[in-house]
């Protein structure tokens, strides 16, 4: 990596030739090795799931338990072609996904909300700081027992817990980033004539999306779990509905399979979380975001 | 400029006046530190006055005071007669450390003074293309800071200020990071925007020979407690070429008369903080 660094960190005011060629020379550099890596991956998953398979088969281990990968391939294959016991499988996967991305997007909105105000306002902080302590401690899991009877076995229970979890993983890092936000570009900011919610605007809120976008991340993970817990602990429909039904018919095919796709799916949100921080954060220079690009 | 500066106290009323002013700090530990103390100090409207002394003498809390960013602990901070009460509309601030948005692109760096206070983007961007043709960074307008040199960045830096169009203009070593060449084009670049508008200057620095080239007024700061030692008029005809100046004999009379001064303070300094080095031109 040593050499890397010294072609990325230059100042690239002055666009020199080999500025312009080094990317391309890197991945030319690199495709030796990135092969080899892509092999070795390939080779990983042929030996886990193939031995897997070869174990369930020779009876080493017991299929009724652990399942049989091609058992589980034919099981997705049954569900996407005749459907679920609940329905169609896409219904299921829809069904999470909007309690998931609902969830996802309102504790968002109100985990940035708050973590800037109480970030902003050192009082309402020093108020609140117990509450916020206490109620970060409860493990909030259990909290979806609480949402069903209150909301019922509908969307609205599995997006509240969605939102609590998502809540409490963007509500931090928004605080702890508009806390640690450059006193210098405050001052400067209020010299050049910016209001209080102008600071917040221009300066508090865009210097704390670094931390806000490193906790999406996480909390979209988050929103998937409060989807499915919720559907485990009482739905009609959805990807954890799936799972508890295959548990309650001893069926493990069945409970990796739906692993299978909440896993495709978590997978993709990721994939499109990583997109929006490239947009969001494009003023960044490349240093710093490359830790990323490696994972 | 300043229609509001005009009406109070007479023709005569200095750009600025400290009047026995004490700033004092709480530390962590719940002790209280002096940061300035008892400070006199008064510079005439137009006035380029450079404050210099040895590292932690509270030059910068000067700055932090006469803009408003922070109350005085005791005595009186006016402005134009006025006393400082809050962050004024007239005062620009260049930093010593970057202090440009890394979010924002030049162009809206520049143009974000404007913006602020109100004005419509597309004259806020017309008047900060205007600026960065002055300050030479015409086809920067789209970079982000990062993709900037130290140099570059300072321009931005000024243009983000000086478009504001300050009457009272503080500036906090703001070329200290630079490295010696670039740090003489840009305190001459400095001087031909300051020629244009003449606000006045409090130009902090540790660099007597940044000072003296660049001032009207020279201010020595005792060890901290800041307070004003001794204050030199700098006689140097203008319009000045700075990285010429220092021939000049006259330059290098006024700079042995108030390094005399100056070294004193350093040494004590030095002698309290054993071990780290000043960076005090010598």
């Amino acid at each position: 990596m040593s050499t890397d660094i010294s072609v990325t960190t230059p100042v690239r005011a002055a666009r020199s030739a080999a500025q312009v060629e080094s990317p391309a020379r890197k991945r030319h550099r690199l495709s030796g090795h990135r092969r080899m890596v892509l092999a070795l991956r390939v080779a990983i998953f042929v030996v886990l799931i193939g031995g897997w398979e070869l174990c369930a088969r020779a009876g080493i281990v017991d299929p009724f338990f652990f399942g049989e990968p091609s058992k589980i391939v034919s099981q997705l294959q049954t569900w996407v072609q005749h459907g679920t016991e609940a329905g169609s499988v896409w219904e299921q996967i829809l069904v999470t996904l909007e309690e998931a991305v609902l969830g996802f997007i309102i504790g968002v909105v109100l985990g940035v909300v708050c973590g800037i105000t109480l970030g902003r306002v050192p009082l309402l902080a020093d108020i609140f700081a117990p509450y916020i302590k206490v109620m970060n401690s409860i493990p909030r899991i259990v909290l979806g027992s609480i949402f069903i009877l209150w909301l019922g076995l509908g969307l609205s229970s599995k997006v509240a817990l969605a939102v609590v979890l998502v809540f409490f993983a963007v509500f931090f890092n928004a605080f702890q980033g508009a806390r640690e936000v450059d006193r210098n570009l405050v001052a400067n900011a209020r010299i050049l004539g910016a209001s209080r919610r102008q600071v917040t605007r221009h300066v508090v809120l865009p210097s704390a999306m670094t931390w806000i976008i490193a906790s999406m991340h996480v909390a979209f993970g988050f929103a998937l779990i409060g989807a499915i817990v919720g559907e485990f602990l009482g739905a009609q429909k959805g990807l954890g509905l799936l799972i508890s039904q295959a548990q309650g018919t001893f069926n493990a095919d069945g409970v990796f399979a739906a692993m299978v796709i909440i896993a495709i799916v978590a997978l993709a949100a990721e994939a499109l979380i990583t997109l929006l921080e490239r947009r969001l954060l494009s003023w960044r220079p490349p240093a710093a975001s490359s830790a990323a690009d490696v994972l | 400029m300043n229609p509001g500066g005009e009406t109070s106290g007479g023709p005569i009323t200095p750009a600025i006046e400290l009047i026995g002013v004490s700033k004092r700090f709480r530390s962590p530990d719940g002790s209280i530190f002096t940061a300035l103390a008892d400070v006199d100090l008064t510079v005439e409207r137009g006035q380029f006055c450079a404050v210099v002394g040895p590292s932690g003498c509270g030059k910068s809390t000067t700055l932090t005071l006469v803009s408003g960013l922070e109350p005085a602990s005791e005595g009186t901070v006016k402005v134009h007669g006025r006393e400082v009460k809050a962050i004024g509309e007239d005062v620009g601030f260049v930093f010593q450390s970057d202090a440009l948005m890394p979010w924002k692109s030049v162009l809206d760096n520049v143009s974000a003074g404007p913006i602020f206070r109100g004005a419509p983007k597309r004259e806020a961007h017309e008047r900060a293309r205007e600026w960065l043709r002055r300050v030479g960074l015409s086809q920067f307008a789209e970079h982000h800071p990062h993709q900037l040199s130290g140099g570059m960045r300072k321009r931005v830096a000024l243009a983000q200020s000086l478009i504001n169009e300050p009457d009272i203009l503080m500036m906090d070593e703001p070329f200290s990071a630079l490295d010696v060449q670039t740090r003489s084009i840009m305190s001459n670049e400095l001087l031909g925007l300051w020629e244009q508008s003449r606000p006045s200057v409090i130009f902090v620095t540790h660099d007597l020979e940044e000072a003296i080239a660049l001032a009207d007024r020279v201010v020595v700061m005792t060890a901290g407690p800041g307070t004003v030692k001794d204050v030199y008029d700098i006689d140097l005809p203008r319009p000045r070429q700075v990285p010429e100046i220092r021939f000049d004999p006259r330059f290098i009379e006024l700079y042995e008369e108030i390094w005399n001064t100056l070294r004193d303070e350093v040494q004590r300094a030095y002698a309290r903080t054993a071990g780290t080095p000043i960076a005090v031109a010598a």
